[in-house]
Formats: C-alpha cells, sequence, structure tokens
C-alpha cells in the first residue's frame, strides 16, 4: 500500500467513526446496513476471490450462525459472547462437511455453486419445520431498553450496532489483506489460477480450498450473529433465501472480485443505490412495487457489462493507488 | 391413506414431472450447447406463464392453442438474449456469467411484479375439472394433455438435433467448439439459434403450466432451482435424462407431499440433488465427461 492510498484508508476510517455524532437514525441505518454487506461481501471474497470456489450459498452460514447464537439466547439466556463460538463451531463444522464432500468428490465450478445452493434451500426448507427454533412463523428476540449500552448481552441504541459492525468489517479488512499476503493467499491465488498447475507444485489443493471455506463460514457466522441481534427477529424465508446469497456476493463482485476494497465499495455503490432509487421513485410518486428492483437490475446488468473486473481496480487506477 | 389415493397422486406427480421435464429440457439444452447455464430460466417460464393468462383474459385463447404464438414469440426474444447480451461472455468467467443472468432475472421478476402486481392469477378453462376414470383411478384431463404436450415437444426436440442440419451444426457447435469454428460453422449464430430453441422449450412448459398451477412473479426464482435440480438429477446436458429427472422430482415432490408436509416437497428435491452431486455428479443419465 503506498502512502496516498495509506492517507485515503485513514481518512475513510476517521470519518466513519465520527459518522454516528452527525448523522441521524436514518442514515445511520443505512450505513450500518452497508457495513453489514461489506463484511458479508469480505467474507465470501476469501472463498472465491481468493481461492476462486464459486458459492451461492453463502446464506446458508448467515443463517446458520444467526439462529446459533439466536437459540441458545432465546432458550437458555446465553448471552452473544458464547453465542458466536458456538455459531462459528457450527458454521465452520457445516462448511467443513460441504467442502469435505465437494472436493473430495472432485465437484467444481457451476456444478459447486449449484451444491452450495442446494445445501442452503434444503436447510431452508428444513429450518421452516424446525418448530424449536420458531419454524415459518419466525424466532423473536427480545428487545430490552433501546438507549442503554449493555454489552454484556449486546444490548444498545443504534450506534452501538453501528461501531460493532464497524469494528468487524475493519477486522475484516486486515484479516483479508494479512490473508492474502501470507502463504495461504499466495496458494489460494495459485488454485485460483489453474488448479492443476498448483497441484503440480506440491499445493496440497484440497486442504487449502479447505481453509478458505472454513474461514469463509466463520466470517460469515460472524455476520449472521449481528444480524440476529441486530433486526432481532429471523425468518428462514428470510436469511436462508437465495436472494439473500446473491445479495451478499453482489458487493464484491460489482466492487472488484479478489480485491481488498472492491467488497466495501460494492456494497456502499449497492446499499445507496437501492435507497437513492427508493427516495427518487418516492419523490416522483412511483411507488409500485417491484420498480426499484428493476432500476437495480438494469444498473447491475450495465456494471457487468462494461467493467467486468468491478469497479474498484478502475478507481484504483484513476486514484494511482494500484501498485 | 388408501393404496388409491397413493396410486392417483403418483400418477399426477409423474405427469407433471413431464411438465418440469420440458422446462428443464430447455436449461439443459442450453448449458449442453452455449456452455452457459440460465440463471433466467424459471423467470422466462413465468413470463410464459402470463403470457397465457393475458392472452385468455384478452381473446379466450386455450393454452393449447397460446402454446404456439408463445413459443414463437419466446423463440425470437431468446435469440435476440443470446446474440445481443450473452454471446459476449461466452468467454468470461463462470462468475460474470453468472451476474449477467441474475440481472436479467431480477429484471423479469420484477418486471412481471410491476405490471401484474403480487396477486396469483390463473386461467379456468371447463377440462381442467374433468378427469377420466379407470377404475378407482382418476387422471385429470388437463394434466394429461399438458404431459401429452411435453412429450411431443421434446420428440420434435429429438428430431430437430438428430434429422435436421442446422440441428447437427449445433450439436458439433456443442462437441467442439473450435472444429466448429475451423469447418466455418457461424457458431455465434447457431448459440443464439439454441437459446432461442431452449427458450421455446421452456414457453411450451409454461403454457402448460399455467393449466396446472396459479402463477405470481415469485415463482420464477423457484422454478430456477426446480430447473436446476431436475437437470442435475437427469445430467446436464443429456436430453432424455432431463424427462427423467423431471419425472423423478415429479413423483418425490408428490410422495413427499403425501407422506409428509406438502411444503417440505422441494426439501426432497434438494436432497436428492446433494446425493446425486456427490454420488454420481455426471447425472444419472449423464456421460462422463
Amino acid at each position: 500500500m503506498n502512502r496516498r492510498a495509506a492517507l485515503l484508508l485513514g481518512l475513510l476510517g476517521v470519518a466513519l467513526v465520527l459518522l454516528p455524532m452527525f448523522a441521524n437514525s436514518y442514515v445511520l441505518s443505512v450505513a450500518t446496513l452497508i457495513l453489514f454487506f461489506a463484511f458479508t461481501g469480505q467474507a465470501w471474497n476469501v472463498m472465491m476471490g481468493f481461492a476462486g470456489q464459486l458459492s451461492l450459498g453463502h446464506s446458508l452460514y448467515v443463517g446458520v450462525g444467526a439462529y446459533a447464537a439466536a437459540g441458545l439466547f432465546f432458550h437458555y439466556g446465553i448471552g452473544v459472547w458464547a453465542g458466536v463460538w458456538l455459531a462459528i463451531a457450527v458454521c465452520v463444522a457445516v462448511g467443513a462437511v460441504i467442502g469435505f464432500l465437494a472436493f473430495r468428490f472432485g465437484i467444481s465450478g457451476v456444478y459447486f455453486a449449484l451444491l452450495t445452493i442446494a445445501f442452503a434451500e434444503f436447510t431452508r426448507i428444513g429450518f421452516d419445520h424446525l418448530q424449536w427454533l420458531g419454524g415459518s412463523g419466525g424466532l423473536f428476540l427480545r428487545v430490552a431498553q433501546r438507549d442503554q449500552i449493555d454489552l454484556a448481552n449486546f444490548r444498545g441504541p443504534p450506534a452501538m450496532y453501528y461501531y460493532a459492525i464497524l469494528a468487524l468489517t475493519a477486522g475484516a479488512l486486515g484479516l483479508c489483506s494479512w490473508l492474502l499476503k501470507s502463504r495461504a493467499g499466495y496458494y489460494w491465488q495459485a488454485i485460483r489460477e489453474n488448479e492443476e498447475a498448483a497441484q503440480a507444485l506440491g499445493i496440497n489443493t484440497f486442504r487449502w480450498k479447505m481453509l478458505a471455506v472454513m474461514i469463509s463460514s466463520a466470517m460469515t457466522a460472524v455476520a449472521g450473529v449481528f444480524y440476529a441481534f441486530y433486526y432481532n427477529n429471523l425468518f428462514p424465508e428470510q436469511i436462508f433465501h437465495i436472494s439473500r446469497s446473491i445479495e451478499i456476493i453482489l458487493g464484491p463482485i460489482i466492487g472488484g472480485i479478489g480485491t481488498l476494497f472492491g467488497p466495501i465499495l460494492g456494497a456502499a455503490m449497492l446499499t445507496l443505490l437501492a435507497d437513492g432509487i427508493t427516495e427518487l421513485l418516492a419523490a416522483f410518486g412511483l411507488e409500485i412495487p417491484g420498480v426499484k428492483q428493476v432500476f437495480y437490475g438494469i444498473v447491475l446488468l450495465v456494471v457487468v457489462m462494461f467493467l467486468p473486473n468491478g469497479i474498484w481496480p478502475t478507481i484504483a487506477r484513476r486514484l494511482g493507488l494500484a501498485k | 391413506m388408501t393404496w388409491d389415493l397413493a396410486v392417483n397422486v403418483l400418477i399426477s406427480g409423474f405427469l407433471t414431472g413431464m411438465v418440469y421435464g420440458l422446462m428443464a429440457l430447455g436449461l439443459s439444452v442450453i448449458f449442453g450447447v452455449v456452455r452457459v447455464v440460465n440463471f433466467a430460466h424459471g423467470e422466462m417460464m413465468t413470463i410464459a406463464m402470463y403470457a397465457c393468462v393475458v392472452l385468455f383474459a384478452a381473446f379466450k385463447l386455450d393454452p393449447f392453442l397460446a402454446v404456439l404464438p408463445v413459443a414463437a414469440a419466446f423463440f425470437i426474444f431468446g435469440y435476440a438474449l443470446q446474440a445481443g447480451l450473452i454471446n459476449p461472455f461466452i468467454t468470461r468467467p463462470e462468475h460474470s456469467q453468472f451476474m449477467l443472468l441474475v440481472a436479467v432475472a431480477i429484471i423479469m421478476v420484477n418486471g412481471l411484479l410491476m405490471i401484474f402486481g403480487p396477486d396469483a392469477r390463473n386461467i379456468q378453462v371447463a377440462y381442467q375439472l374433468e378427469s377420466f376414470e379407470l377404475g378407482s383411478l382418476l387422471i385429470d384431463k388437463a394434466r394429461l394433455y399438458a404431459a401429452g404436450v411435453a412429450v411431443l415437444t421434446a420428440g420434435l426436440l429429438f428430431a430437430f438435433f438428430r434429422l435436421t442440419l442446422t440441428g447437427k451444426a449445433i450439436r458439433a457447435c456443442a462437441d467442439n467448439h473450435l472444429g466448429a469454428l475451423v469447418v466455418g460453422l457461424n457458431v455465434k449464430h447457431l448459440y443464439a439459434l439454441t437459446f432461442g430453441v431452449g427458450a421455446a422449450c421452456v414457453a411450451v412448459a409454461g403454457c402448460m403450466m399455467v393449466l396446472l398451477v396459479d402463477v405470481t412473479p415469485s415463482l420464477g426464482p423457484a422454478y430456477t432451482l426446480l430447473a436446476f435440480v431436475t437437470v442435475i438429477v437427469g445430467g446436464l446436458g443429456s436430453m432424455p435424462g432431463a424427462l427423467v429427472g423431471g419425472i423423478l422430482i415429479g413423483v418425490s415432490e408428490a410422495l413427499a407431499g403425501l407422506l409428509f408436509a406438502p411444503s417440505a416437497k422441494s426439501m426432497f428435491s434438494f436432497g436428492l440433488l446433494i446425493l446425486v452431486l456427490l454420488l454420481r455428479p455426471q447425472g444419472l443419465l449423464g456421460k462422463r465427461a
């Protein structure tokens, strides 16, 4: 990273830390949503952007992580600090099982992507019928007082959640930039570019792909726990749905797959775009259901057609941030 | 549960499965030749269903007649989609193709939502309520006719790929892309034709399906997934496989609805998909690559 990039990153960090002092609750909720998608996008990027394994079922880990921590809290009153470890453990186990099955049986490319969808959908319908965790009627967490910060139970005003997800996103950025420079990162990139060549060089591709899946699922599990305690309600229909998986991966793909800042930039652009379109349509009195998503789809189409590597690489070049 | 009921449910699942099979056949043909997974497949199916609803409401056109104009329109639409949007993406990585078709799917499903709203629409014709009686067996007329059209369409498609020169050229593109270019085939045109044929298949399936279920915009993504499950189970790129997969999925859904909860029915399809992917990734009738 050159000096200019470090300066810009520092400025961005300061701006984000100071944001709650100036922003109203609406802006804060949008910012929280952006950071949530930046974080999950970063997690997905480890698997696809770094190691080249296309997962289209990341909602599985969001959902399982959310339900693990929320279930523990709901039934036994055990708070988030223990729940997050359970969520991570369960999601890593699930990811390991899927990865083991897929990589041992040599499933890759489109087939791997469809396998991840299948597991997510299978689990969604399973949770629809799991009455112990609310079934399709949903699981609701008690909403405590909103104005006091209760860190032990992860309860507090919106600003607390904002700082939590900001810390997570910053941590994920740090982790990913370290991973990219580590041995694992180089092995992953070798596997992504040419798996057979990587294998011929003596890289145990099975082991490193497994590691990518497990790290990615652990990070996504944490996002799920955040989701559960931020929204306080969980519906299998929403959290496991394939449209959520697509939401997660849109950010990194629009922003720039395999880059560190792509997921963050993509999440910001998509969330702001969606909200901007909503506002604009409301101003013109065009609140027909579906209009917003149609615009969203058109923008997506244009970006995918004309900026196949995502927006971040182009911007980085313009700003002179590229290495 | 009586024996008769089980057999009736099985037959109904079998017949619905043939329509699923035709839908999946469209996906399989497109993937087998163009090597692009059409993530907007189910959305195209729902558009065809709405087209039938509109034609029926405006002109009282029976879906069995509407199938001809709808399929023709879909052929042109599919050709244009491939020629205009997808051809430039042929050489791009999978995730890029995926995003393109997801964008198309988002526009389609929400376009339908804008035009028709979220409420379910359907078509009511007299023969939907009639059935053939064979002893204690009751077979829905509409379902039987729909399955018949599905099989007929699949047969026509087989004949097209086996007997016509264009069909053979398309198969040549699928077998050896470079070789097809070398012998001077217009591969881009043939790809667009293939997408058109696949779209026409899904249009016919949609026209038949609208006789069996009510249509809402949100059916699109569900059908996309169903089509994936069907072709993977049968074998991606295998034409008989798509039909066999459709029948298997139709029967397993019907059985799951009977033995467990109807809402759990697609869980069995996805379970079947996971098993097939792991144990026989090329699908039941697919050839190992």
